[in-house]
């Protein structure tokens, strides 16, 4: 069943064409890649997706309906969910209230029973903190839930993006170059991580990356992105071997 | 009112809110520069303002100077002022949160008009009238001298201003500070001495708009900068913060806008007028008429 | 977690202690004129400074307009005893509704704004409130609003004061709260984290100004007296500076700055021409030794002792 759709999708800053005829069709359960070069239009891709930016043209389907239009917040509550190729995280909150944000939106009790705390409020409080703390269980984070964010390494920042990510019980999930700045190993555990979680939570994950062993080894199908166009698409071993993608990524063969 | 006596009246408007804007745009560029450098509202700056009017007013009648020397004397005067309150109060926190700094700036202009009160009484002083004040008429307009002096001066020291930030060393580099203080390190530019500088700049021009005002409204009070200094920063806003030919057009926009709702509708009005027009520039172009809208990227 | 209801019967329990002492010692006189005139301030302030502290500390929004909604407040609550002759409550929350549905209005097209920008408009539009008030006879005009009853004493400002600090305690330990909170963390990340910026943005000036309003109707029946003067753009500056002296986000910040400034400001009411200068300076010399405000965005607490001793840090309630 196809969860996202995208036909003619493309956006102009002045005259600039960041992103043109951007067609991705991606079926629930799936986890694909987004590579291509700097200044491709990967992360361009993304605000379009989750509505940071609008598209001047062409169509966004997800689960059967048209998002165009909608606000970041409304896709999000859609479920679509992401994280940022520089961690944007709430940084002086604990790691526990940054989940808890996320999982805001599932949260029923009113104003009225939040002042005079009342009613719903502390059942759903309660409720709140537990799954919240599962949540950190999962990703080894719960011996840290009083931390403030930014103290975290870095390694473990991106991770509890991640989990923030998953908090808000998305779909689909958006990773932006979730590798940037790891070693090896780190990498190694991430990738173990992505097809874990996909198992896990039953999600479709797409992802942009630039390290290629993590893109070969976890996705199953790719898009290759150059000057906002979609030059490639199709399995690791296909992309490998495409004449295109090599000249976008190496350049043109000297004759 | 026929159509013509309202076109009279109109062009009259438009000569008076000018020459108060003028004044306005003096301000309103210590406002900019500063903003631009270290990005701080110096809400003190309504004060340097008067304080340059009152050395103006001591150099005028205790030291029997003329008006240019008066004005000189007043200029230097405050650029040292400002030099002073960057380097005891705000150099401290360059690096704390924004708002503290504001704090800071609040306190250093309660400060200031505080202690000049102690210093020279609330009461208002007369300034003496340095030069005489001759109406021109110009066919059914009249244009007072002074309002074409507080043209002439502000025209001109908004002239070498220009010439200052676009053409010499010291302007390159402020121009850098603004653009990218960390950068500007790296290349080896003294930042700090840039941002001293750029007070010195903008507190003598503010100072030469306080003895203008003193010139042409021939009362001054340690309260007199707090209303101008509050609409000398709307009118930075107005044309665009950061930017210097913005708030030249925002100061004179400002004055005339001043000058026709006090003119045609009720003076009392003539204060909101300039804060509502404020809001609607905000609202429909956030940066600015001058200003260039930065997003954040995602 | 029912610890944490149990905490806030205690919490409520020590306020009407305390209620009774200062009281009684109003009664016998301990506590003469001049320092009810003192505490009622200070609960005027602790009110101004906690519901500017929702916008300003909690929600990241720069506002500098404060003393506008509170003279809504105060106007509104006024016409109500003096014009209509209503009872005293339904004057304070007329000056709530007043400036809460004012907050509201101006909340929705300026919070689109940002930082400076927005520091800026809303301290245009606290001009524009004086102003237009200005311009209002009915009201007094530039003469003020005369004849207003005495009717705020020592147990309407505890009460009303008390009510605020509980309301916005427990509004930002909610999931509103932190949704309000995660957008001064980053803005961005709270809109993909699903929460509704504008609404937040909206929703805590809106809280904020009815405050701003309920401590505006008790000024006015202190005073007698309203008087547009009394609602400048300086007003608003020394609300930010009870803000920010207690440390942006902390409530129990708000608190002791409001004490402190409107103690510094009683003792210097001897020196007229001495007290603004030594007020402005101690601004000075407080924020360069300490620019995050007193306690930071930290909550001083039974817990942040017990944390000074070496205790373990719980969750806040």
């Amino acid at each position: 069943m196809t969860l996202l759709k995208t036909s003619k999708l493309g956006i102009m800053f002045g005259g600039l064409r960041a992103v043109s005829n951007l067609n991705l069709e991606i079926s629930s359960g799936e986890l694909v890649g987004l590579i291509g070069p700097n200044g491709a239009g990967k992360t361009t891709a993304f605000n379009l997706l989750t509505g940071v930016y609008q598209p001047t043209e062409g169509t966004i389907e997800f689960d059967g309906d048209s998002i165009v239009g909608l606000k970041p917040y409304q896709v999000t509550q859609r479920g679509i969910a992401r994280t940022f190729q520089n961690i944007r995280l709430f940084s002086d909150l604990s790691v526990l209230d940054n989940v808890k944000i996320a999982y805001h939106f599932h949260v029923k009790y009113g104003l009225l029973e939040t002042v005079v705390r009342m009613g719903r409020y502390y059942p759903e409080e309660e409720e709140l903190e537990h799954k919240a703390i599962q949540f950190l269980k999962i990703f080894n984070l719960d011996g840290k839930k009083d931390e403030i964010a930014k103290n975290l390494p870095y390694g473990e920042q991106r991770r509890l993006e991640i989990a923030r990510a998953l908090a808000a019980q998305p779909k689909l999930l958006l990773l932006d170059e979730p590798a940037a700045g790891m070693n090896p190993q780190e990498t190694h555990q991430l990738m173990e991580m992505i097809r874990w979680i996909r198992k896990e939570f039953d999600l479709t994950i797409l992802l942009i990356e630039h390290d290629m062993s993590l893109v070969m080894g976890v996705c199953e199908r790719i898009y290759v992105l150059d000057y906002g166009m979609v030059i490639a698409t199709g399995t690791p071993q296909e992309i490998k071997n495409n004449p295109k993608v090599i000249e976008a990524y190496l350049g043109e063969e000297v004759q | 009112m026929d159509s013509s006596s309202f076109l009279m009246q109109f062009a009259q408007q438009l000569i008076n809110g000018v020459s108060l804007g003028s004044i306005y745009a003096l301000i309103a560029l210590g406002y900019t520069m500063v903003y631009g450098t270290i990005k701080l509202i110096n809400f003190a700056h309504g004060d340097v303002y008067m304080v340059g009017a009152y050395i103006g007013f001591f150099a005028t009648t205790v030291l029997g100077l003329g008006f240019l020397p008066a004005l000189l004397l007043a200029m230097v005067g405050a650029g040292i002022l400002g030099m002073f309150i960057e380097r005891a109060a705000y150099r401290p926190l360059r690096n704390a949160p924004k708002i503290a700094v504001l704090i800071t700036a609040i306190g250093v202009s309660l400060f200031l008009e505080y202690g000049s009160m102690l210093l020279v009484t609330p009461q208002p002083r007369t300034f003496p009238a340095v030069l005489s004040s001759t109406p021109i008429h110009i066919g059914g307009l009249i244009i007072n001298s002074q309002q074409v002096l507080i043209l002439g001066v502000s025209l001109f020291l908004m002239v070498v201003l220009t010439y200052v930030v676009n053409y010499t060393k010291l302007g390159k580099a402020m121009r850098a500070v603004s653009f990218d203080t960390d950068t500007a390190r790296l290349m080896g530019i003294d930042v700090d001495k840039v941002i001293s500088y750029t007070f010195a700049v903008g507190s003598a021009l503010a100072a030469a708009a306080g003895v203008l005002v003193g010139v042409y409204y021939n009362s001054i009070d340690p309260l007199m900068g707090i209303m101008p200094g509050l609409k000398a920063f709307v009118a930075a806003v107005l044309g665009g913060i950061g930017v210097i030919p913005g708030a030249m057009l925002g100061g004179v926009l400002m004055g005339v806008i001043e000058a026709l709702v006090s003119g045609f509708i009720s003076s009392t009005f003539r204060d909101a007028a300039a804060f509502g027009i404020l809001i609607i520039i905000l609202l429909f172009k956030p940066a600015g008429l001058l200003g260039k809208n930065i997003r954040e990227k995602v | 977690m029912r610890v944490k209801a149990k905490r806030d019967l205690l919490s409520l329990g020590a306020c009407l202690l305390l209620y009774a002492i200062i009281q009684l010692l109003i009664e016998v006189d301990v506590i003469g004129q001049f320092w009810v005139l003192n505490i009622v301030l200070i609960g005027i302030n602790i009110i101004l400074g906690v519901s500017l502290n929702l916008i300003n500390g909690f929600t990241g929004q720069f506002s500098i307009g404060h003393a506008g909604f509170m003279a809504v407040g105060a106007y509104v609550g006024a016409v109500m005893t003096v014009k209509l002759h209503l009872p005293f409550i339904v004057a304070i929350l007329a000056g709530a509704a007043g400036a809460g549905i004012l907050g509201f209005a101006i909340g929705l097209p300026t919070l689109r704004l940002s930082g400076d920008y927005l520091a800026i408009a809303t301290l245009g539009l606290g001009e524009i409130i004086r102003i237009t008030i200005l311009n209002i006879p009915y009201v007094g005009g530039a003469s003020g609003l005369m004849g207003i009853p005495r009717l705020t004493n020592f147990t309407w400002v505890f009460f009303a004061t008390v009510f605020t600090v509980f309301f916005i305690k427990n509004f930002i330990n909610s999931s509103h709260g932190r949704a309000c909170i995660s957008v001064r963390e980053n803005e961005i990340a709270a809109e993909a984290m699903g929460v509704d910026t504008t609404k937040y943005k909206v929703m805590a000036f809106t809280i904020g100004a009815a405050f701003a309003g309920v401590a505006g109707a008790l000024f006015a029946h202190y005073f007698y007296i309203v008087h547009p003067a009394s609602f400048t753009f300086m007003k608003s500056f020394d609300l930010l500076t009870i803000v920010v002296l207690g440390g942006l986000g902390s409530i129990t910040g708000s608190i002791t700055a409001a004490i402190l400034l409107t103690f510094v400001s009683a003792a210097l009411a001897g020196y007229p021409e001495m007290r603004m200068v030594i007020y402005s300076l101690m601004l000075i010399g407080l924020m360069l030794f300490r620019p995050q405000g007193l306690f930071g965005n930290k909550e001083i607490s039974l817990k942040f002792f017990n944390r000074l001793k070496g205790g373990s840090p719980r969750d806040a309630a």
